[in-house]
């Protein structure tokens, strides 16, 4: 049994993780970023603990409550209530866990099916190729909300049709990294050498090739996940989204635009949470893009 | 070059074709019967219903109806607005202009600050400077448009008054489109008071629209301009006694802006996407804010052409930023 | 008076791990229309120290000497202004990759059109007429057409042409070539150099040669310095280094060029990598690969003796008398290296 302290061995995944960890941590954004995020995902984990009401109930008798630190707040409504009455702080917490979910699965939905397409393109190239990119340039020529508002309306408003939209809209930039990355990479010789000691088709696509373009992949997952965010509020700040009375946050924004001028708290919270859980995930993804490649230059 | 242009211009074919496609499919894919959904909830008689059919072509094969749908594009005809009956062409070109305009504002401010501060955080890395204009450029990068636009409303036109808070130009202005760009317009016209209008009502959706591109410029150009001073032709510029204004802002920027251009050009589809949400907040009558309205009130035919007609509008810029980075870079013109 | 003179030339870089010494106490006196040659492997940081002289060191090097002087002129003193008149002006240099060593934004007129500009002046005419003129000078065939070149329409040879007559187009008087035919086809080479030396002998400009290649510092230079690892290891006119090198690197490198290799089967080599940040030896840095080697090599860093006219830094420099001097005595507790048999290991014969 090997004692903890022992470094790890080069080579071995152990040293890769702390020699990755080393470089990510030398960025102070990139560990403000990650504990950030840890600390919401956490708060959206045990919602039901950390919130102080319950999201849904309306105070009838505390409507557009103003935040503890006006003269007419309260202390049981931290910062303030909505136009029902309802406690926006709670609303926000529990608006983490839709809006982290959702934002991770459309990622996931978009990484999988992005990587999938792309490993068949830059594998096979010729026609399986062009088609693949044909058919993504076509996406790319939609303005990406756009494309999801159709989508929308299309599949009609509601949770599922917003993931599938965004994750639509991803798909490109998916699809183009793993395909330059798999071309770049298919000529190697480990690739050769794989293929010589007769590996099939998937599984150089999986096992081999794969593993060797993750980084521009995992970076270009934070950057997806961080516009997820800004997408899934949009759609919900128009409507089309996720729908009432489930607090997600661009709905929020949506119900709270008419008191723009007498309760400002019910417009400022909501987006300034956006504001900086997605500020947070890309200070995150730039420390992380600094730490995976080594070519990039340190800024 | 000439050969450069043509080969980009075929390759924009089949891509244009899927986004007919695209179009096409996107009232026949609604869930419904589509003359049904296009009558609306009134309902229609059974007679009506075999006339429209007839009429909108839905009783021929779904490939004679697309050839159709692609004829009639050509021809510039994408059907009529449910809402208005007026030909969806003359809806898209009635607002176009507004957006249009606002646009351009919106990239004129994203590149006018947003070059120099990235050459600037260049040229000064490492230090403060450096640090404040990418945190800025990060926070711009990461706002959601639709609440920058509304938290900038509450400060500038509620709190202060600064601003206006919707609309092209003040009401108490009635100037005669000719152009389309109210700005010109009134200039046209000779109209001052109208003309400083107009500017007034452009600059908080303006700023609002070109927050994302500013961030994105910024960075871009300082990365460009980082990757370029490390380059070996930048040491001999400095070997061979130059100043150092002359490295940075004839040798150095002039290689940077390559990329930066390109960067510059895919701005346009961000900034048709934004557009949707400026307009929506800011009630600035164009095809953003048309398409939302035409989505929520199921007026499908100004959906379908909206969407190939911006979808068009795209490929174009995306075309010409191609053949402007074939330009600027020597080792393709030459 | 020496034309370049440079004196405990120190470059420390700023890495994530600390100051890392680049280049360390440094002597380099050229004068007017000398062939030097600074001779090295990769990391000796030749390069290096003729950077810092002309100052294109990027921000994290530290530049320190005890004296840096062109032509009587304080180098480490003057302005910003003061120092771009001199450089390109009066010294200037040419670099290792000619390829990408050229804007590729703009011609190769515009390019030696604004090097002119900025230090001679004279109308659009003159100056148009005088790239002409260099360009014929350093054998670039129809120069009327190739003046109207991009850089990525030339050739390797032919942009390390374009960059030597750049170089020389304000006639300096003194011209550093950093391994200038690295990059090119053993064919180009020749032709390079040959021109080099001969736009030394036309225009009396001092000329120093930096270079990895033995073969090449036989043929160009009149002296030459051996750099190791940042240190000046050895410093002599090239007939004695030839003859009676002094260093046990420098004759290492000379019994690695193949005219020396007599009748044996395999050429000798250098054991082991030049020591890069992280595994600096203690002592003398020469020592895990140095044949000689002692306890007191591996403890102990050598300084050179002063009436050592080669500057050997050694603690048993070999003992061919360079130019009638007696072997220096090393300091304190070293017994004297003159005579065999001696506490120094044996001469072996070359390593297998």
């Amino acid at each position: 049994m090997t004692a903890i302290s022992t470094p790890a061995a080069p080579g071995t995944f152990r040293y890769q993780l702390a020699s990755f960890w080393s470089d990510f941590s030398a960025s102070r954004g990139a560990l403000v970023g990650l504990l950030f995020i840890v600390f919401i995902l956490l708060v959206a984990l045990f919602a039901p603990w950390v919130a102080p009401h319950d999201p849904a109930m309306q105070d009838r008798s505390a409507l557009l409550v103003p935040p503890v630190w006006h003269a007419e707040g309260s202390w049981s409504y931290l910062l303030g209530t909505d136009a029902v009455g309802r406690d926006i702080l709670s609303r926000l917490i529990y608006g983490a866990r839709y809006s982290l979910s959702i934002s991770a699965m459309v990622v996931v939905l978009s990484m999988g099916v992005g990587i999938f397409l792309g490993l068949l393109a830059g594998y096979f190239r010729g026609w399986v190729e062009t088609v693949i990119t044909r058919v993504m340039d076509v996406v790319l020529a939609f303005p990406s909300l756009l494309l999801a508002l159709g989508l929308v309306a299309i599949l009609s408003p509601g949770l599922t049709s917003a993931m599938i939209a965004i994750a639509m809209v991803q798909l490109p930039y998916f699809v183009r990294l793993t395909r330059a990355a798999v071309i770049g990479e298919k000529d190697r010789e480990y690739v050769i050498a794989s293929r010589l000691s007769g590996a099939g088709h998937l599984r150089l696509m999986f096992n081999t090739l794969l593993p060797n373009c993750m980084a521009p992949l995992i970076v270009q997952a934070t950057l997806s996940f961080s516009t997820a965010i800004l997408d899934i509020a949009a759609l919900g700040f128009l409507g089309m989204g996720v729908q009432p009375p489930t607090p997600e946050w661009g709905a929020m924004l949506a119900n709270a635009r008419e008191f723009m001028g007498s309760a400002y708290w019910a417009v400022t919270f909501p987006g300034l949470i956006i504001l900086l859980t997605v500020l947070m995930i890309n200070l995150m993804g730039d420390g992380l893009r600094d730490a995976l490649d080594p070519k990039m230059k340190r800024s | 070059m000439f050969k450069f242009f043509l080969v980009k211009l075929s390759q924009l074919v089949p891509t244009f074709i899927g986004v007919t496609i695209v179009a096409f499919s996107f009232i026949r894919l609604l869930p419904g019967d589509p003359i049904l959904l296009m009558a609306g909830e009134r309902g229609i008689s059974a007679e009506r219903y075999a006339q429209l059919k007839s009429q909108m072509g839905f009783d021929r094969s779904l490939i004679l109806q697309y050839f159709d749908f692609l004829k009639g594009l050509l021809h510039g005809d994408l059907g009529n607005s449910l809402v208005t009956h007026a030909p969806v062409m003359d809806e898209f070109m009635s607002r176009f202009p507004a957006t249009l305009e606002l646009s351009l504002f919106a990239l004129a401010f994203a590149v006018i600050i947003g070059l120099p501060a990235g050459v600037l955080a260049a040229v000064k890395r490492g230090k403060t400077l450096d640090h404040s204009i990418m945190g800025i450029s990060l926070t711009g990068y990461s706002m959601p448009i639709f609440w920058w636009g509304l938290l900038l409303i509450m400060l500038f036109s509620s709190i202060l008054g600064w601003t206006p808070v919707s609309g092209r130009i003040s009401f108490l202005y009635f100037i005669e489109p000719v152009t389309g760009f109210m700005t010109i317009d009134s200039l046209i016209a000779g109209d001052w008071g109208a003309f400083l209008s107009s500017l007034h009502h452009l600059i908080l959706p303006g700023i609002v629209l070109g927050t994302i591109p500013l961030a994105v410029i910024a960075r871009q150009t300082r990365s460009s301009m980082l990757e370029v001073l490390g380059e070996d032709y930048v040491r001999t510029a400095r070997a061979k006694g130059l100043s150092n204004y002359r490295v940075i802002m004839v040798h150095t920027l002039r290689n940077a802006l390559i990329s930066v251009v390109t960067v510059i050009g895919l701005q346009v589809g961000l900034l048709l996407a934004g557009a949707i949400l400026t307009e929506t907040i800011f009630s600035w009558p164009g095809i953003g804010k048309w398409m939302i309205d035409a989505i929520s009130r199921r007026d499908y035919p100004s959906v379908q052409g909206g969407l190939v007609l911006i979808a068009f509008i795209v490929m174009i810029v995306n075309l010409l930023v191609d053949l402007a980075y074939g330009v600027i870079n020597p080792r393709i013109s030459h | 008076m020496a034309l370049l003179d440079i004196e405990g030339l120190s470059v420390r870089f700023k890495t994530s791990s600390g100051l890392f010494a680049a280049v360390e106490d440094v002597d380099i006196n050229v004068d007017r229309g000398e062939v030097w040659s600074i001779v090295g492997e990769s990391g000796s940081g030749k390069s290096v120290s003729m950077l810092a002289v002309m100052g294109l060191l990027p921000w994290t090097a530290q530049v320190t000497a005890d004296r840096m002087t062109f032509d009587g002129q304080d180098l480490q003193q003057m302005n910003s202004r003061q120092r771009r008149r001199i450089i390109g002006g009066e010294m200037s240099m040419i670099f290792q990759e000619p390829m990408s060593s050229l804007n590729p934004c703009f011609t190769v007129g515009t390019q030696i059109d604004e090097m002119i500009k900025q230090h001679l002046g004279g109308s659009r005419k003159e100056r148009h007429e005088r790239a002409l003129d260099l360009l014929a000078q350093v054998g670039i065939p129809d120069p009327a057409q190739r003046i109207k070149a991009y850089p990525h329409q030339l050739s390797g040879g032919m942009s390390q042409r374009v960059m030597i007559a750049m170089a020389i187009s304000c006639n300096p008087r003194l011209l550093i070539a950093d391994e200038p035919t690295t990059a090119l086809d053993v064919t180009i080479q020749a032709q390079i150099l040959e021109l080099l030396l001969k736009l030394q002998e036309d225009t009396g400009m001092a000329l120093i040669l930096i270079t990895h290649d033995m073969g090449v510092v036989a043929e160009t230079a009149k002296h030459v310095v051996v750099q190791y690892a940042g240190r000046q290891v050895e410093k002599q006119d090239v007939k004695s280094l030839f003859a009676h090198p002094r260093h046990p690197y420098t004759e290492a490198l000379l019994s690695a060029l193949p005219e020396r290799a007599g009748d044996q089967d395999r050429l000798p080599t250098i054991p082991g990598v030049v020591p890069g940040e992280h595994d600096r030896p203690s002592g003398c840095l020469f020592n895990p690969r140095c044949q000689y080697a002692t306890e007191l090599c591996r403890e102990v860093e050598p300084v050179a003796a002063p009436d050592d006219p080669a500057s050997t830094l050694c603690h048993y420099p070999l003992d061919h008398p360079a130019a009638g001097t007696p072997p220096s005595a090393a300091p304190s507790q070293d017994p004297p290296p003159s005579d065999p048999p001696s506490p120094n290991p044996p001469r072996p014969e070359v390593r297998p």
